[in-house]
């Protein structure tokens, strides 16, 4: 791929609306935002690796079948410490979407994931995930080789891993697919991400019985950054003053320095490393799992 | 005179989408087999545990029902029955509040949520059994199922027992958002707890059982097991139809076609199935039989010379006419 363009000052959305004074990115409607993060020109993970990580040396195979491109890792320098990167990785054209199935791991992307936490887990290298996915693939062979068992294996080995993980969404985070990589003791995300329970074209689809009343679900799904933090579901929403794709290089910096404070943060947390810190870091991240809900009790 | 042709009164077949549907259905209706055609006397039914005499079809069954096959009669205790969805999107779609979805589902079911979760005995061996009502909002996964399951899981550790969860699911449940994909993480997280306590989980899946259910804590259970003929799978057909742009084989996410490719460990007919969950307890859990509550205080600090689990006496074996219903 090629090198990251800078901001283009002529392209770029103004951060603030020079006659109301509002910052054009709270005005931005859910399906917006939906676009945005979706955009192809949106920086990716490996946009993140080159522009972070030093070193970076991919892992590839889940070591049984084969191996996923849309779900990618390996191992990088990370300000001077070693570190465990995974993350979804689309395409940014037709040919390369195709050789990376637009971003949607197959069973062995995820076996692949499972592999590299536990490798993480052994040298003790910190876990650094990007978020930014559609969907989990939905194809025959995926069904074939247990996209659901590969999925949920992926969060059991995240809830357990001794070892700290901050996860980033910077684009989509679509569903299982999604959630299968952000497991973690820090989530966050960029303003113009979303995660969501399901696409919703999808989730228009069997509510309302028609696909063109996306624009509505997506309103009603509550799946920007702003309402996920809202219900106190992420740690931190990484403002994008200007949309990624028009600040990609400022955007992953500011992505970066968060990850360090996160990461340095949790590090200092487990001390020198004893036993005991590590499972108070595990029982913290359990408690955050156990306690998401909304229910009542009459 | 086309008339003539059909089925008239009380020998028109009932069809199995009607099925727990209707509250009032006369004693005497006939049941036709989806699978094979089959008319049957639906006492008949009944008395097969809903599995078509000709063919072995298993119809699907209510969580009630279910409980029914599984727990010695009267042992089956519910926990959490005070527990009730709250609405946190304000959700609104193109049929309504889903505050008043939940209202008209929980009047037309009898349940208050799509997830039960207690304890029973089977053939005398403690058990905590959770089982998934397909007709409640389609078993969907939502906040309630969560904190049930979380309770569940957390009373199975306290108690020493094992965990049977009779899945059934269309997915997560759209109308509480990213909370209903939240509850994938956190039921993993009870059952990671649960495994640690090297207590065991029983997964059964039955037909149908699709989406976040079935990329979470149902296939990280120690065993897996499947009734004949059900669907199981992550995406659903319509998705992968929709993708592929071509129809699917009738065997494709069976419970036959999990288990030739080594995603289930084993097919269990409804007949046998109280018998090898027994069993199952026999083997993993000698202790569910015969511990109570006081012994679990004891038991539950390792002291030289306490009665635990194998020194006491084993369950009478499991005797033919256990599993009969």
């Amino acid at each position: 791929m090629s090198e990251i363009p800078t901001t283009n000052p002529e392209t770029a959305v103004s951060i603030e609306d020079p006659e109301t004074g509002v910052p054009a990115s709270a005005v931005l409607t859910p399906m917006e935002r939906v676009r945005l993060a979706r955009d192809t020109h949106r920086p990716h993970t490996l946009d993140y690796i080159r522009e972070l990580f030093t070193d970076f040396i991919e892992l590839h195979g889940d070591r049984s079948f084969g191996d996923d491109r849309a779900l990618i890792g390996g191992v990088a320098s990370f300000r001077g410490r070693s570190v465990m990167i995974l993350g979804h990785q689309p395409g940014t054209n037709t040919h390369e979407n195709l050789e990376r199935n637009f971003g949607m791991p197959r069973p062995e992307g995820y076996r692949k994931a499972r592999r590299l936490m536990e490798h993480a887990e052994k040298f003790g290298f910190p876990l650094i995930t990007f978020i930014d996915t559609p969907a989990a693939d939905p194809g025959v062979g995926s069904e074939e080789r247990g996209q659901g068992t590969a999925i949920a294996e992926s969060l059991l080995a995240m809830i357990g891993l001794r070892v700290p993980i901050v996860c980033v969404v910077i684009g989509q985070g679509g569903s299982g697919g999604a959630l299968a990589i952000s497991i973690g003791d820090r989530l966050l995300m960029l303003e113009n991400a979303i995660y969501a329970v399901a696409p919703p074209e999808a989730c228009a689809a069997i509510l309302w019985k028609d696909a063109s009343k996306a624009e509505e679900a997506a309103a009603t799904m509550r799946i920007t950054a702003n309402d996920i933090a809202g219900f106190g579901i992420i740690d931190e929403v990484i403002a994008e003053p200007v949309p990624a794709h028009e600040a990609p290089r400022e955007t992953i910096r500011a992505v970066g320095e968060r990850i360090a404070t996160h990461l340095d943060d949790l590090i200092a947390g487990l001390g020198e490393g004893d036993l005991a810190a590590v499972d108070a870091m595990l029982k913290a991240r359990y408690e955050r799992f156990r306690g998401i809900g909304v229910w009542h009790e009459i | 005179m086309r008339n003539f042709f059909q089925r008239q009164g009380k020998f028109r077949p009932r069809h199995t989408e009607d099925q727990g549907g209707d509250q009032n259905i006369p004693e005497d209706l006939w049941v036709k087999c989806p699978q094979c055609g089959e008319l049957i006397y639906s006492r008949e039914l009944d008395r097969n545990a809903h599995v078509c005499p000709k063919c072995g079809h298993h119809f699907r069954l209510r969580a009630r029902q279910r409980i029914d096959l599984l727990a010695d009669p009267g042992t089956f205790v519910e926990w959490d029955t005070a527990l009730r969805p709250d609405d946190p999107l304000q959700f609104v779609d193109g049929q309504g509040p889903y505050n008043e979805k939940i209202l008209k589902t929980q009047q037309k079911t009898g349940e208050s949520e799509a997830l039960i979760t207690g304890e029973c005995l089977v053939d005398g061996r403690q058990l905590v059994l959770v089982v998934a009502d397909f007709n409640f909002l389609g078993a969907s996964m939502g906040s309630v199922w969560g904190e049930k399951m979380s309770r569940a899981v957390e009373r199975a550790i306290e108690r020493h027992l094992p965990v049977l969860t009779v899945n059934a699911s269309g997915g997560a449940r759209m109308h509480e958002g990213l909370f209903s994909l939240m509850q994938m993480a956190k039921t993993v997280a009870s059952f990671e707890l649960l495994g640690k306590a090297r207590l065991p989980h029983f997964s059964l899946l039955v037909d149908p059982c699709y989406g976040g259910v079935t990329a979470s804590y149902a296939t990280i259970a120690d065993v897996i097991l499947a009734e004949p003929g059900a669907k199981i799978g992550f995406a659903g057909q319509r998705v992968i139809e929709q993708a592929i742009k071509q129809k699917l084989p009738k065997e494709f996410q069976t419970a036959e076609f999990m288990l030739e490719h080594g995603t289930i460990d084993l097919i269990v007919g409804r007949q046998e199935l109280k018998q090898k969950i027994a069993t199952l307890i026999d083997l993993y859990c000698p202790s569910a039989s015969v511990m109570t509550r006081s012994d679990h205080q004891a038991d539950t600090i390792p002291v030289a010379g306490n009665p635990s689990q194998d020194t006491q006496d084993m369950p009478v074996a499991v005797t033919g006419d256990s599993a009969d219903e």
